[in-house]
């Protein structure tokens, strides 16, 4: 039937109709968008694909001749290697913790700050702290690291200096066991409360205006009002985000945390991100390295499915 | 009766107004005071510093710090490459992600549920470190300018955000009756979809642009030349590392090349010469950024 449309009309146009559209048949119409996209096509393709097929690495021997193809097979052989390591609970359990505080504490903070700037009356007032506030998440991971080092600096620093007049002694915050992960929480949250609560914002500016005024007529507070109306609104903002960083749980920030390592705050900095990098890059130990990235991954995607299908159940709300 | 009522809820809500003012100052001066302090650390004497004899405003003052930083050749280096990588870097980044945008935005094109599935994938899945650096040292990049341009040039949720700007602002009609008239894709793109979508195109290209300036990883992995490194190597140099500058270096000794008494206005200097010019570029486009991050939010 279609065909005979097609003979009987010889119209561009009208063939495409009555042909139910597919890649194939569109492909003359749709060509300049399809050279629009190529080329992003391209680089997705090299860069992020054909390392996924570099995965098997972690199960083969590497062998220099051969590249990403790999040389023999080696079956779970690295990652066996990697749980037996001596290091092995230790880089774990300082991955962890280290994500579980910067969510614990990290998480809050901007939802927090977002209700803060949202209940400011004054225009003027709200636009200056947002300048201010959203400022840091423009400074790279170096300067931040090296503001922390002339700041914290037992002899030199001004709050190094503080702490010392304050009668805590010669403390040093950057090379000490207890403060490593105070301190990377802390300037993580100063760094990025601000940029991170524009997303709250975002969703407590399209909350329905007409919520407000009846919740003033049936004699509700300010408090109440954001109790009531303002949190509830972005609940489903907190939970999608949540199990978002939920899914990044063993992929603490590697650069911070590389460049905040000394040989004394180590044995609590070693996370799995940089002994990837140490092993990896810096030694060369190919295949090995690569089985503890896709350890590291796997576990970041269980979590991700977990938190994901808690969310679902809980409270309707899921990523997918 | 009525009249009592109202009053005490505004005594109240002063209250509140009180608390969020308080809170907000605080806020603000917690942001705002390690700034400053930078400013005014970088042009003091680094002794009265450090004795916290220094808090509000500047003393000793002296351009002993930003004399050395512009003295030394390591800083012009990184900063030329910098420069060059971010800008170019950024040139690619839009080439490559604005086009796909907004193919991947019109809705009779039949492959984009499919293109998009395989992009947000990479988001949450990758060959991570290893490799990707077997890739592109196969791809004889490490050690060239390249590695900088062309690796990871579309940010997936970037392009995301500029679909949905495109999908959502640009009326299905305007195309419909552009392409009466005879205007291709390539045309209606340049003519009519840019040029009305300022804001989300100053939002990714200071997304892009800021990435660029601040990329420590990249160099940290890939490049060894000292012609090639980039500002943020070099800072981290002389900011954690400890180096000294050219001119000093050599002393030695108790010296430490330069005297202790200008150390750390050397490192604030740094830092303040190497942040100025992301905070110039900001505040223009701040008033876009609910926009952006409001659009990415919808769909992301």
């Amino acid at each position: 039937m279609s065909t005979q449309t097609k003979l009987t009309v010889p119209n561009r146009e009208t063939s495409i109709i009555a042909k139910k559209p597919n890649i194939f048949n569109t492909f003359r119409r749709d060509y300049q968008l399809w050279i629009m996209v190529i080329p992003a096509i391209i680089v997705i393709f090299i860069f992020n694909y054909i390392p996924m097929y570099g995965i098997q690495l972690a199960f083969r021997d590497y062998d220099y001749t051969k590249g990403l193809t790999g040389g023999a097979w080696h079956g779970l052989y690295y990652f066996k290697m990697f749980i037996d390591n001596y290091l092995f609970k230790d880089l774990m359990w300082n991955t962890v913790k280290i994500s579980l505080a910067t969510i614990i504490i990290g998480f809050p903070a901007p939802i927090l700050l977002a209700l803060l700037i949202n209940q400011i009356r004054s225009k003027r007032a709200k636009k200056t702290l947002q300048t201010t506030v959203y400022m840091p998440h423009f400074i790279s991971i170096v300067v931040m690291v090296g503001m922390l080092n002339v700041m914290l600096s037992p002899n030199t620093g001004i709050i190094g200096n503080l702490m010392n007049r304050l009668g805590y002694g010669d403390v040093n915050l950057l090379a000490s066991v207890n403060s490593f992960i105070p301190v990377y929480v802390l300037s993580d949250i100063w760094q990025h409360c601000g940029w991170n609560s524009i997303i709250y914002l975002a969703a407590l500016s399209s909350v329905d205006p007409q919520l407000y005024d009846s919740s003033k007529i049936d004699g509700a507070n300010r408090w109440q009002t954001i109790r009531h109306i303002d949190l509830p609104s972005i609940v489903p903002t907190m939970i999608i985000l949540f199990i978002l960083s939920m899914g990044n749980v063993l992929s603490t920030g590697f650069e911070k945390i590389f460049l905040m390592q000394n040989t004394l705050n180590l044995p609590v900095s070693e996370v799995i991100a940089t002994y990837v990098y140490k092993i990896g890059i810096l030694s060369n130990q190919i295949s090995y390295s690569s089985a503890i990235g896709l350890f590291n991954t796997l576990i970041n995607f269980f979590f991700l499915f977990a938190t994901n299908a808690i969310a679902k159940r809980v409270s309707n709300i899921s990523l997918w | 009766m009525e009249m009592i009522r109202y009053r005490k809820k505004s005594a109240n809500d002063m209250i509140f107004d009180i608390g969020v003012a308080v809170l907000s100052v605080i806020a603000f001066l917690i942001v705002a005071y390690p700034l400053y302090f930078i400013c005014i650390a970088s042009i003091s004497d680094s002794t009265l510093v450090s004795t916290g004899k220094v808090l509000l405003f500047p003393r000793g003052i002296s351009m002993f710090g930003f004399k050395e930083i512009f003295g030394d050749s390591r800083i012009w280096t990184g900063y030329r490459n910098t420069i060059v990588y971010t800008l170019l870097g950024t040139f690619v980044n839009l080439l490559f992600t604005l086009p796909a945008a907004y193919a991947l935005s019109r809705p009779e094109f039949r492959a984009r549920r499919f293109i998009m599935l395989a992009f947000v994938i990479t988001m949450f899945f990758g060959g991570g470190l290893i490799p990707t650096y077997l890739l592109i040292k196969s791809l004889h990049m490490t050690n060239t300018m390249w590695v900088f341009i062309f690796p990871f040039c579309v940010n997936v949720f970037n392009l995301i955000i500029t679909r949905t700007f495109f999908e959502t602002s640009l009326p299905k009609e305007l195309y419909e009756a552009a392409s009466i008239d005879g205007c291709s894709h390539f045309t209606f793109f340049r003519t009519v979809a840019l040029p009305l979508s300022k804001a989300v195109v100053s939002v990714i290209a200071l997304y892009y642009l800021v990435a660029h300036w601040n990329d420590f990883f990249t160099a940290l992995i890939y490049i060894r030349d000292n012609e090639l490194q980039p500002l943020q190597i070099i800072l981290r140099d002389i900011l954690l590392s400890n180096q000294v500058f050219q001119s000093g270096a050599g002393a030695g000794g108790a010296a430490g090349g330069y005297a202790q008494k200008f150390a750390d206005q050397v490192k604030y200097g740094v830092i303040l010469v190497s942040t100025l010019p992301i905070l110039i570029v900001y505040p223009f486009i701040q008033k876009y950024f609910e926009k952006g991050v409001m659009i990415g939010s919808v769909k992301g």
